[in-house]
């Protein structure tokens, strides 16, 4: 009865701070009051905007389509919210569970959501960085720039990194006829989400849209004139390209510093949760009342190994949060399990790629329907004799049957045949993803951690 | 194995008006073979699954030859099947071909921009009812209604129609799976004689329209070179005949089928035309309730195929039955009610995935146009007789007349 009455207390007049005002932040704001949370309600946020959408910042804002200032997030309900923008969380204090803003202040909780997100990973080299004309690109005010800069019309963009970010700024370049070089430490673009095979078919894509595509190079570093504007990179091979723009596409970083000696489970690599959301502490005991959501958490999922997966999935920022909003506000018998199936599109040089599963665990590829030559093609990926995942260039609509393949643990090679199934799609090859332990900076998908004994999915795949 | 014998009830006439309590029986089994010989899928998951399984075809050479003198899918010898016959990448590379004059990511405002052209079409319709007391609203309004329209949008002089209507007609029923080998037989060979007249119509109209291009989809198609190239002359004729008949067999009884829906739930009538914006979720629910295309029977398998329970083997044709699909209780609440703002309505009243409805955007547009000004502008609209007259078309189904008495028409 007392456990009952005190989350009853919780929902009706429970304080509720939650760290992070983007998609995950808000979409579980607004789950908090669609499950009946009465109680107060305060959203803290670096930056000094409404919650607003990433995904057109690399397309439809660089492209001029939509101003970067109209990427706002629709609004499912009134949140009834306490806001705290333009002051970032520096501090956390679980015992007293409280957490500290840039501006001194404090906010006393009961239940702490985390979703801080990721940010750009700047450009290493601090005074290269500085130079006029050096961008990166995760927010609205970097869209905004970057999108002022290439109306100008520059003489040539450089970009520096293959991943999706760089190559759909590369595209957005190229859309708008601007010169673009792309750098590209790995042997092709997509590499470390998609491998290799697939990241031939990026390449050949980029360089048929007249993309200056220079891949196995390194940047190895940023000449400005005696203006303090960049224009020139040099690169490891001992070329060099002259650029007015660049822009560093060297993935994320995770929001967690500020959660350094709180006693949290947090680190580079994001914050640990399990799959009720929930953060560990750096004891590997599981909190009760800090809970975490979106880029930033890393939680296991029985269908990948029970991996603890950490996922730059748009999608997966709003399905987390829903989670995390629920179990925050329910008794533990009630609480859901985190358990969504990873997948993320992009629009790139006029071609829809969509993945479901986690590509980058896939030893083994094989195209079952259309051909990587026509660049319109469905990937099946194999791990140790199952489906893990799939990758679609403009045949997005047959992803819900690879999606129930990954569930079903199928057997890798699929066993039958399909439509459109080519010559090429008769034997599977190596994926092509880099040695893990190299270092890598593009990847979606992280994949880390251990075996738990509570196990939700068993699989046993048709062949060992 | 068990077998069902109901896809015979399904298609007797004498169920035209009221199928639905024989497809909630098919759902007791999802997955059944019918004694007739097709695989019939009856339950929403189920169907729509398979209509995004590549490993389930359009194409009827996959059938086995067993399979396909059973369902009577014969190949026409003079004319090649159009894409909604076919599968990848043939399929893909002529709907790419046929989408370029008609949608996105071409023509995106096609549609969109035929808003004041349909309405005026269907005021002009609603204006001849004027000083009536009876109607039928099938030849009055719904058939002639999208009937214009797919001519204006292809580029068939609408005085034809009286030819082509005989032949879409007979093509349309083509598509029953009905009774005995003669009658397949005699069906089979009427189908033939009646799509090539209506291709030897459409082709001497393409060679019209390509010596003197005009602003229809047959000049774009017949002139226009996109990275997929161009339509060949047969492809053309194929592509032609399936947007001819598509545009007129379907849409006729959405917009009947609403009327009538309408007039069996008279609050909803009254609510409509307070509140025209409902139109929108109607139409889908619509959709759901009474679609215009019953079922799919065109589909066979690549493989065997293990689902709920059974297994299709390889080469067995399939029907998807999607208005039962649609009254699927484990998918929608309240199945057999009609909710004009239903939540969360994905139906299967387009089908999904690959074959998903070429012309649904016209479709939707036609039957919101059609259904608010029919509200709108009829006086007291009342059936004449309920259950109407049906047509024999068990796939394509809908009323053949739809006698209503009225009040008077308003301006």
């Amino acid at each position: 009865m007392s456990v009952d009455g005190h989350l009853e207390a919780l929902r009706r007049e429970g304080r509720i701070v939650i760290v992070g005002a983007s998609l995950a932040g808000l979409r579980a704001a607004e789950t908090l009051r669609a499950e009946g949370f009465t109680g107060t309600l305060t959203l803290v946020g670096d930056e000094p905007h409404e919650p607003y959408d990433r995904p057109p910042l690399s397309k439809q804002v660089l492209l001029g389509k939509v101003p970067a200032d109209h990427t706002r997030l629709p609004r499912r309900r009134p949140i009834d919210a306490q806001w705290r923008l333009g002051s970032a969380a520096t501090g956390l204090d679980l015992a007293a569970r409280r957490v500290r803003l840039a501006d001194g202040d404090t906010l006393d909780y009961d239940r702490l959501l985390i979703a801080t997100g990721v940010r750009a990973r700047p450009w290493p080299h601090e005074l290269e960085a500085e130079l006029d004309g050096v961008f990166v690109l995760r927010t609205q005010d970097d869209a905004a720039r970057l999108h002022h800069r290439l109306a100008a019309g520059p003489r040539r963009v450089l970009v520096i990194g293959a991943g999706f970010t760089g190559s759909e700024i590369a595209s957005a370049c190229r859309e708008r006829e601007v010169p673009v070089t792309v750098a590209e430490r790995a042997a092709a673009p997509l590499v470390g989400a998609l491998g290799g095979v697939v990241g031939e078919v990026a390449a050949e894509l980029q360089r048929a849209h007249g993309v200056d595509l220079r891949c196995g190079v390194l940047v190895t570093g940023l000449e400005g004139d005696s203006a303090g504007r960049v224009r020139k990179a040099h690169f490891s091979d001992g070329s060099a390209v002259e650029a007015d723009i660049v822009v560093v596409a060297l993935g994320a970083t995770r929001n967690t510093e500020w959660l350094a000696d709180s006693g949290l489970g947090a680190g580079p690599r994001g914050i640990a949760c399990d799959a009720g959301c929930r953060a560990f502490d750096v004891r590997g005991i599981v909190t009760d009342d800090v809970f975490v959501a979106g880029d930033v958490a890393r939680s296991p999922h029985p269908l990948f190994g029970y991996q603890f997966l950490s996922l730059e999935h748009w999608g997966n920022a709003v399905a987390q949060a829903e989670v995390a909003a629920h179990n925050m506000v329910s008794a533990s018998a009630e609480r859901r399990p985190h358990l969504w199936m990873p997948s993320f599109w992009s629009a790139q040089f006029g071609v829809n790629i969509k993945s479901v599963g986690v590509p980058p665990m896939a030893d083994q590829i094989l195209v079952s329907q259309g051909s990587l030559a026509e660049h319109r093609f469905t990937a099946a990926y194999g791990y140790q004799g199952r489906v893990i995942a799939a990758v679609t260039f403009d045949q997005a609509k047959w992803l819900d049957f690879y999606e129930r393949q990954i569930e079903q643990a199928a057997p890798f090679p699929p066993e039958f045949t399909t439509v459109d199934r080519r010559p090429e799609g008769h034997q599977p090859v190596s994926a092509g993803f880099p040695d893990p332990s190299q270092p890598t900076h593009g990847p979606t998908v992280t994949l880390s951690g251990y075996s738990p004994t509570d196990r939700r999915v068993s699989f046993t795949p048709r062949r060992a | 194995m068990t077998s069902v014998a109901l896809l015979g009830q399904i298609l007797d006439y004498a169920n035209r008006p009221d199928p639905y309590p024989l497809y909630a029986e098919l759902r007791r089994t999802p997955v059944v073979r019918d004694e007739s010989g097709p695989y019939l899928v009856s339950t929403y998951w189920e169907i729509k699954g398979l209509l995004h399984d590549p490993r389930v075809s359009s194409d009827a050479r996959n059938l086995t030859p067993d399979a396909a003198a059973a369902v009577g899918h014969e190949q026409d010898p003079d004319l090649p099947p159009s894409f909604l016959l076919l599968d990848p990448p043939e399929h893909d590379r002529l709907r790419r071909l046929a989408m370029r004059p008609f949608g996105p990511p071409h023509t995106p405002r096609r549609v969109f921009e035929m808003h004041g052209e349909l309405a005026g079409i269907v005021s002009g319709l609603i204006d001849g009812l004027r000083g009536r007391d009876t109607v039928d609203l099938v030849d009055d309004v719904s058939y002639p209604f999208p009937v214009t329209v797919i001519c204006r949008i292809l580029g068939v002089p609408r005085e034809d129609e009286s030819h082509f209507h005989e032949w879409a007609d007979t093509i349309a029923a083509g598509l029953d799976p009905i009774g005995t080998a003669e009658e397949r037989a005699a069906m089979a060979q009427a189908v033939r004689q009646a799509r090539a007249d209506l291709a030897r119509y459409l082709a001497e109209l393409i060679e019209e329209r390509r010596r003197a291009p005009r602003d229809d989809m047959l000049s774009a198609m017949a002139t226009e070179h996109g990275p997929d190239g161009q339509l060949s002359p047969v492809e053309m004729i194929t592509t032609s005949v399936l947007l001819l008949i598509a545009g007129h067999e379907t849409t006729v009884n959405l917009i009947t089928n609403g009327m009538l829906t309408l007039l069996r739930n008279p609050d909803v009538l009254k609510r409509l035309r307070g509140e025209p914006g409902l139109v929108v979720p109607l139409v889908e629910e619509l959709l759901r309730f009474e679609p215009p295309v019953q079922m799919l029977p065109q589909r066979t398998t690549l493989a065997d195929i293990d689902i709920a329970g059974t297994v299709i083997p390889q080469g067995a044709p399939l029907f998807l039955m999607v208005a039962s699909g649609n009254r699927d209780p484990q998918r929608f609440t309240d199945p057999d009610r009609f909710v004009p703002d239903r939540p969360d309505n994905e139906h299967l009243g387009f089908g999904h995935g690959l074959h998903s409805c070429f012309g649904a955007p016209l479709a939707r547009l036609e039957a919101q146009l059609a259904l608010t000004e029919l509200v709108r502008r009829l006086d007291a609209p009342q059936l004449v007789e309920d259950p109407p007259p049906y047509r024999q078309n068990a796939v394509l189904r809908g009323p053949r007349h739809l006698p209503l008495t009225i009040g008077g028409v308003r301006d």
